[in-house]
């Protein structure tokens, strides 16, 4: 049983989505979006139920149907830009470059990452989420990993990519 | 399956482990077999998994604007509803299975088996229906009817044309209760009304009457369309007084003794 109320579940909701979106405007809106679309749904979740994964998975189709309709451009935020040439050198840098690398993965890998390491969500939860089953969940997300190692330190794209190598 | 601690490792054990969600003992079978290979990679998740949960995390603890919070309240309050619903509907189902059962057993006589199960369901659902709508709306504050009392008139129209037969509001002042008004509700076999009362001392009961059986012709008319003698309910959310005139089902609920129920039950019955 779930008790916490919806405004407690609101603060992760709308830090997932500002970092699945890359975007602060898109991901309150993604948020607004999802806790409207819940209103209109209410009738379909079930009392007692996993209330955080039900409104995941309502901002996850969401995002997709977003994506569809419209592709992500290819735009640089130019406060983001400006901050970025600007700021002096210290954590701030590594953090935007860790989200302009995060927004280079592809959507699922993202998706699955963030659930997985920013939400800590278990692996079964996020697989009900994303509606896939836990064994692509696994396989994204070591994909995700490895992909975004890559972009992080492009010197590592060389090695070989660990992907289900046995360990002896 | 192989057992779970000596199963060959493999690199998805890996991201388990950075990210916590390996059993104990298959954690730490795992971390006494990590070559140098394999723990850097871990390492590598780890770190990696540290740096992703530092993004944004100030989010995480900031209230949210206004529209969300706006937004999550109005989500808040329709769950709260359908919490209340399945808490008191699924207590009056059990009730209303068992009465519903002895009303089948003492109304249809025993001579006509086929005939029993439509009248029987009908009138579970529609008592069932009853004691949900109250439990519902008794506890709202700021919206307790669609139509208030000083529009009485228009409110007795407008249920009238609605449930398909001229409907009195019955007169409960000489018992302490005044209307508060009323409203439209959906229910199996067509519309219902739901009539709210409330005494001086803030109690309120509500009246829910409708037609039983309306999209079934045939089934209920015979034995069923009569009328029947009033059944107290004890074990819902509150107790009700139920009835049957006429093709009409009747449920006076409230939070009252049995005896003040049961004369507000006949007032009401007699001015029907």
């Amino acid at each position: 049983m779930d008790h916490h109320r919806i405004i407690d579940h609101v603060p992760a909701l709308r830090r997932y989505a500002r970092v699945l979106t890359g975007d602060a405007w898109a991901a309150d809106d993604l948020v607004q979006d999802t806790l409207e679309r819940a209103c209109r749904k209410w009738l379909l979740w079930r009392t007692g139920s996993n209330l955080r994964a039900w409104l995941f998975t309502l901002m996850h189709h969401l995002y997709l149907n977003q994506r569809r309709s419209a592709p992500p451009l290819q735009v640089v935020d130019i406060d983001t830009l400006h901050e970025g040439l600007q700021a002096p050198a210290r954590d701030t840098d590594g953090a935007l470059d860790l989200e302009r690398c995060l927004l280079r993965l592809p959507a699922e890998q993202r998706a699955v990452l963030l659930l997985v390491a920013l939400e800590d969500m278990a692996y079964a939860d996020a697989a009900r989420v994303l509606q896939i089953p836990v064994g692509t969940v696994m396989s994204r997300l070591a994909r995700a990993r490895a992909r975004l190692r890559e972009l992080m330190d492009p010197a590592t794209a060389q090695a070989p990519a660990p992907a289900l190598r046995r360990l002896k | 399956m192989p057992d779970r601690s000596t199963r060959p490792l493999d690199e998805y054990d890996l991201h388990a482990l950075a990210d916590g969600q390996l059993p104990p003992e298959r954690a730490q079978a795992v971390r006494a077999r990590l070559d140098a290979g394999a723990a850097e990679r871990l390492a590598q998740w780890t770190a990696q998994r540290e740096r992703l949960r530092g993004l944004h995390a100030a989010l995480a603890h900031e209230p949210p604007p206004e529209p969300l919070r706006a937004a999550a309240a109005r989500l808040q309050a329709l769950q709260d509803r359908q919490a209340q619903v399945w808490r008191w509907g699924g207590m009056a189902a059990s009730v209303l299975l068992a009465f519903g059962l002895g009303w089948g057993l003492r109304g249809q006589g025993h001579g006509e088996p086929s005939s029993a199960p439509a009248p029987l369901a009908s009138a579970q659902r529609f008592a069932q229906q009853a004691a949900v709508a109250h439990a519902v709306f008794q506890p709202e504050q700021r919206h307790p009817v669609e139509v208030a009392a000083a529009q009485q008139e228009h409110l007795v129209q407008w249920l009238s044309k609605r449930l398909g037969r001229p409907l009195t509001v019955p007169v409960l002042t000489a018992q302490g209760f005044e209307l508060v008004g009323g409203r439209l509700l959906p229910g199996e076999s067509g519309p219902r009304a739901q009539f709210m009362y409330q005494n001086a001392a803030g109690q309120r009961i509500t009246l829910y009457l409708g037609a039983l059986d309306g999209t079934a012709p045939g089934a209920p008319a015979g034995a069923g369309a009569g009328e029947t003698a009033f059944r107290l309910y004890t074990e819902g959310p509150v107790p009700a007084f139920y009835w049957r005139d006429q093709g009409f089902g009747y449920a006076l609920s409230g939070p009252l003794a049995r005896d003040a129920l049961l004369a507000l039950a006949t007032a009401v019955h007699q001015q029907l």
